[in-house]
């Protein structure tokens, strides 16, 4: 491994993000989907299209993603898209927003209740609030979701 | 180089010249390649600034006393400096605007659209700075002109083959392509695309904020047109860029903004421009910065640009035998003629992850598509990190962003 110059970043690029960033989950594209929102962050080019299926009673039965972008926003699609299944709309927007708190201040102080494991599992990307000039990368993909989950095939944008 | 040896720079004396390169980053030296985005400031430059707001200060041009007439001879002072720096023939060839982007717009306008007719074309080429793409389309766009893209071949350098057959309908007035690339450092054969350009029936716009950092320019020797450089990457502050423009173009282009300073005359029912260059610089221009300029071209001439570019050419053989001897390193652009930029990208991690790591180490780079997307699909890569050399860069930091690098890649694999 390396000699320890970077041994410090292991708070930032922790092994699920290193893992979820080389093999994203749900990475492929959802023919049958009923909502598609494309999320770029034009200044690091990071490019995502996601893909989410509602179920008649309109909660998000499954979630995928394309696209091409750094660990960090590779790493959040794959777990926001595991982490969304299943959910109610209205849960996914709000795990969406306690991401972003987290994401930005490191720390979530509406993270209890209801989805307080699947924010654990969201829990390794905190790191980024140490690194202001990458919080938007693992932002993007909750920002694609909510503009998937508006309607239409909106573009999202992270800037 | 012309055989003799070239005068190497006392580089400790240089570094001590510029405060922000003691600075730490996180405990770690500041290992600063990133001077292509924008350069650090010498003393020099900053004492100068200071210097005029503290003892010479007042609006230029406009004011019958002392303090107004110091300040517009030292501001006219540092058109006459940036005059010999570009060796124009006459100073009044010299026009200060904001920055290259605010120059290029000049001429998109007053030029672009001011002069060309709509049925003539404007060359860029494929490895242009969005400054010098998209006032040409927004030229296009108002005007109607039409837009040709030079192409590059896979080495990064200016398809001089396109560039004739772009040029051989004779439809084209204007060629505007970078002097030195800010992504893959080539520098393109100015005098050549002139000659090229000139026997086209074209006039021709040179991109020159990477190279007049770089080279030594000579506006007359390759004849250039128009010739756009900006403060803030000469070791000068933000806020002033250079348009040189040949005079006869000047008299026939019309103002790009209206406002005071360039007017001889106005009633509601009309205004006079007043001549050149003050035509094109409406409202109370960027005083101190220009003060700040001169003292930057002071600055490299004291050195010495010839010594500069040598010193970057050693930097520059440092890095093209470090770099790509690292396993999943990818440059792009291996030009023949190039400058102290390098663009790269890792096999195992996007150039974002990396910048960050080599943030950890100390190391600014930048990482993205540096204002230059349609080259960045051209060699088909999403982002790249890019390092870019001032005259302060040291071999040692060369050496410690290989290292790093190599390092980089471990921590993601
Ligand atoms: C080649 C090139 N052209 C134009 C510019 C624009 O310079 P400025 O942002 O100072 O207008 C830059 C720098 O960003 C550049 O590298």
């Amino acid at each position: 491994m390396s000699g320890g110059l970077f041994d410090d970043l292991r708070d930032l690029y922790q092994e699920v993000i290193l893992d979820h960033g080389r093999k994203p989950r749900n990475f492929k594209r959802l023919d049958d989907a009923d909502r598609t929102a494309r999320g770029d962050n034009p200044m690091c080019g990071d490019r995502m299209e996601l893909f989410v299926k509602l179920a008649p009673e309109g909660h998000i039965e499954d979630a995928a993603f394309q696209g091409r972008g750094c660990a960090i926003s590779m790493a959040s699609a794959s777990l926001m898209t595991d982490t969304v299944k299943g959910k109610t709309q209205a849960q996914a927007r709000q795990m969406g927003e306690n991401f972003r708190a987290l994401a930005m201040t490191g720390i979530c102080p509406d993270c209890g209740g209801e989805i307080a494991e699947d924010m654990e599992r969201l829990a390794p990307l905190s790191g980024v609030h140490d690194f202001p000039s990458r919080v938007k990368c693992a932002t993007l993909a909750w920002h694609t979701l909510n503009a998937a989950l508006d309607g239409g095939a909106k573009e999202a944008s992270s800037e | 180089m012309d055989g003799h040896v070239a005068p190497t720079l006392n580089l400790d004396a240089i570094r001590a010249d510029f405060p922000i390169l003691s600075e730490k980053v996180r405990g770690k030296t500041f290992t600063f390649l990133d001077s292509g985005a924008s350069a650090q400031k010498p003393r020099q430059v900053i004492g100068a600034m200071v210097r005029m707001m503290e003892t010479a200060y007042a609006n230029v041009h406009r004011g019958a006393y002392h303090m107004s007439e110091q300040a517009t001879e030292a501001y006219e002072a540092a058109r006459a400096a940036v005059a010999r720096f570009l060796n124009a023939g006459d100073v009044r060839e010299i026009i200060f605007t904001g920055s290259s982007t605010n120059a290029i717009n000049l001429v998109a306008h007053s030029y672009g659209r001011g002069v060309m007719q709509p049925s003539q074309a404007v060359v860029i080429s494929e490895m242009e700075h969005h400054a010098n793409i998209v006032p040409w389309q927004m030229a296009r766009d108002a005007h109607g002109i039409e837009l040709r893209v030079c192409r590059i071949t896979d080495a990064g350098e200016l398809d001089l083959d396109d560039l004739a057959a772009k040029l051989a309908d004779g439809k084209v007035g204007l060629v505007a392509v970078t002097h030195m690339s800010n992504v893959l450092g080539t520098v393109t054969p100015a005098a050549q695309i002139a000659r090229m350009a000139h026997e086209a029936g074209a006039k021709v716009l040179f991109d020159g904020s990477q190279a007049a950092v770089h080279r030594r320019v000579d506006v007359r020797e390759i004849d250039a047109d128009f010739y756009v450089f900006t403060g803030h990457k000469l070791y000068g502050p933000t806020g002033i860029g250079v348009l040189y423009a040949k005079g006869a173009l000047q008299e026939a282009m019309p103002p790009f903004l209206g406002g005071g300073d360039m007017i001889a005359e106005v009633s509601f029912e009309r205004s006079v421009w007043a001549p050149y260059p003050a035509k094109f610089e409406a409202g109370t221009p960027p005083i101190i910065e220009a003060i700040g300029l001169h003292a930057a071209i002071d600055y490299v001439e004291s050195i010495g640009m010839a010594a500069i570019e040598a010193h970057e050419r050693a930097l520059v053989d440092r890095a093209m035998a470090r770099l790509p001897q690292i396993e999943g390193v990818t440059l792009l652009g291996r030009a023949q003629d190039r400058g102290g930029v390098f663009a790269f990208a890792l096999d195992t991690a996007h150039a974002h992850d990396v910048a960050t790591l080599l943030d950890r180490a100390g190391i600014a780079v930048r990482s993205g598509r540096h204002c230059a997307e349609p080259l960045h699909e051209r060699f088909g890569v999403e982002s790249t990190c890019r390092a870019s050399f001032g005259l302060y860069t040291t071999p040692a930091e060369v050496d410690l962003l290989a290292d790093a690098l190599h390092q980089a890649r471990e921590f993601f694999r």
